[in-house]
């Protein structure tokens, strides 16, 4: 396994993840009408395809510079709430990784908590809120862990959509309190927060596209 | 020129309708709505946003509103996109009386600052019910009675120039028992020719404050 991850790393993670939501968009779509509006699968697949043709029509030179790409897109053809979400998310990712062309595991950290904290200061959601934070703060943590103790990058990501998936699963028993699920109150426990599950799908695919 | 309007919707009927209400009582201002997806659909656009405050910003700044959620992401994220501009402010404001209270202000040549006051402070509550206020806040409280002398009375503009004006004052000031900040409450008086006005103002600027009130009735709002 190579200790850094680059552009074509970067590229294969956008295009895998369009391939998952693409693949998961009915189940997305299942887990948002319980809780939410329902077009959580639909919305993130149409900005995800959107993402494709940008790839095709401008490939970009770095990392920083795909999502970057990732983050206008999402942010323009999305619509919903995850668009500016996910959005600022590959935003302050871009902003992290600056121009570097090779990501070492600490970098990739970095961005992982730069996406992690964007999302929190543009949804203003904190951890146990039934939100995408559930999923996102988890895998910081656990990336953190193991890029300390030594890890390449592509077990970094692994251990990262490891945790995510945990900490999706563990939003079903919540109440939400933030988004549309929070007019729901009690209602909302036992529905898997959408916004969770799709992060979760989407860091699996980053580590993936490693070769983890 | 005059500061600028960005109306962000989720729809874009909503918001070019917000526009063409605003355009009414503003004509002078460029007022863009920014509403729905790029295909037309229920939504916000990044691009569409800011497309739409290169254009309205004409160098006096520009101030954005928006109606919920995802709306007021997608233009923090704007913001966040054009590196946080110091000439874009973000109003946290109700759509369609914001827009109307910042059209008016900007209409009248108002500040960045003030526009943006105007729209965040268009929908204040009807004045609290009157307290028995201790004897040294009654003391210093600052008070005049005025008679409004222009036929039209206190109409949008002079109302949009005072709450405007006041607005950017450290000061409660109440006019006829209204939130004198607030350009709706004063346009809830329908005061006319003719009409006295009870001004009363406490705070650091309380001075300052009725004395531009003072002038600008006894100027009839430079409209005689």
């Amino acid at each position: 396994m190579p200790n850094t991850l680059d552009t074509a790393w970067a590229i294969a993670w956008l295009r895998l993840s369009a391939t998952v939501v693409a693949e998961n968009r009915m189940a997305l779509i299942e887990l948002d009408r319980a809780i939410g509006d329902g077009d959580h699968g639909e919305n993130l697949d149409r900005g995800f395809t959107a993402i494709l043709e940008k790839l095709d029509a401008e490939p970009p030179a770095t990392p920083g510079a795909a999502f970057k790409l990732a983050a206008m897109t999402l942010m323009s053809k999305v619509g919903g709430a995850a668009g500016p979400l996910y959005g600022t998310a590959y935003l302050r990712a871009a902003t992290a990784v600056g121009e570097a062309a090779e990501l070492d595991a600490a970098t990739l950290v970095a961005a992982l908590a730069a996406a992690r904290d964007g999302v929190v200061a543009r949804g203003k959601a904190e951890t146990g809120d039934k939100t995408m934070i559930d999923a996102w703060t988890p895998a910081v943590d656990a990336a953190t862990a193991a890029a300390e103790s030594g890890a390449e990058p592509a077990a970094v990501l692994a251990a990262a959509a490891t945790a995510a998936e945990a900490g999706a699963a563990a939003t079903e028993p919540l109440i939400a309190r933030k988004g549309r699920a929070s007019y729901l109150g009690e209602r909302a426990i036992g529905h898997r927060d959408p916004g969770a599950q799709s992060s979760a799908l989407i860091l699996r695919a980053a580590a993936q596209a490693a070769g983890a | 020129m005059s500061v600028g309007l960005v109306i962000v919707s989720h729809s874009a009927q909503l918001a070019a309708g917000v526009v063409e209400l605003a355009a009414q009582m503003a004509p002078n201002v460029v007022l863009l709505p920014a509403g729905g997806m790029d295909d037309g659909g229920i939504g916000t656009s990044l691009e569409k946003v800011m497309e739409a405050l290169g254009a309205a910003d004409t160098g006096d700044g520009a101030v954005v509103l928006t109606d919920l959620g995802s709306a007021v992401m997608t233009a923090e994220s704007a913001l966040e996109f054009l590196g946080s501009p110091e000439n874009v402010r973000l109003a946290d404001a109700p759509l369609v009386e914001g827009a109307i209270a910042a059209a008016v202000a900007a209409q009248s040549g108002a500040s960045l600052d003030v526009v943006c006051k105007a729209a965040e402070t268009a929908l204040q509550p009807a004045a609290a019910p009157p307290v028995v206020e201790p004897v040294e806040t009654q003391a210093t409280a600052v008070t005049a009675v005025l008679t409004l002398i222009n036929p039209m009375g206190l109409h949008a503009r002079p109302a949009a120039v005072l709450a405007g004006e006041l607005g950017a004052m450290d000061v409660d000031i109440e006019i006829n028992g209204v939130d004198a900040q607030s350009v709706m409450m004063l346009m809830t008086l329908g005061a006319g020719q003719g009409t006295e006005l009870n001004v009363t103002a406490t705070g650091p600027d309380a001075r300052r404050a009725v004395a531009l009130v003072r002038s600008e009735v006894e100027a009839g709002f430079g409209e005689i």
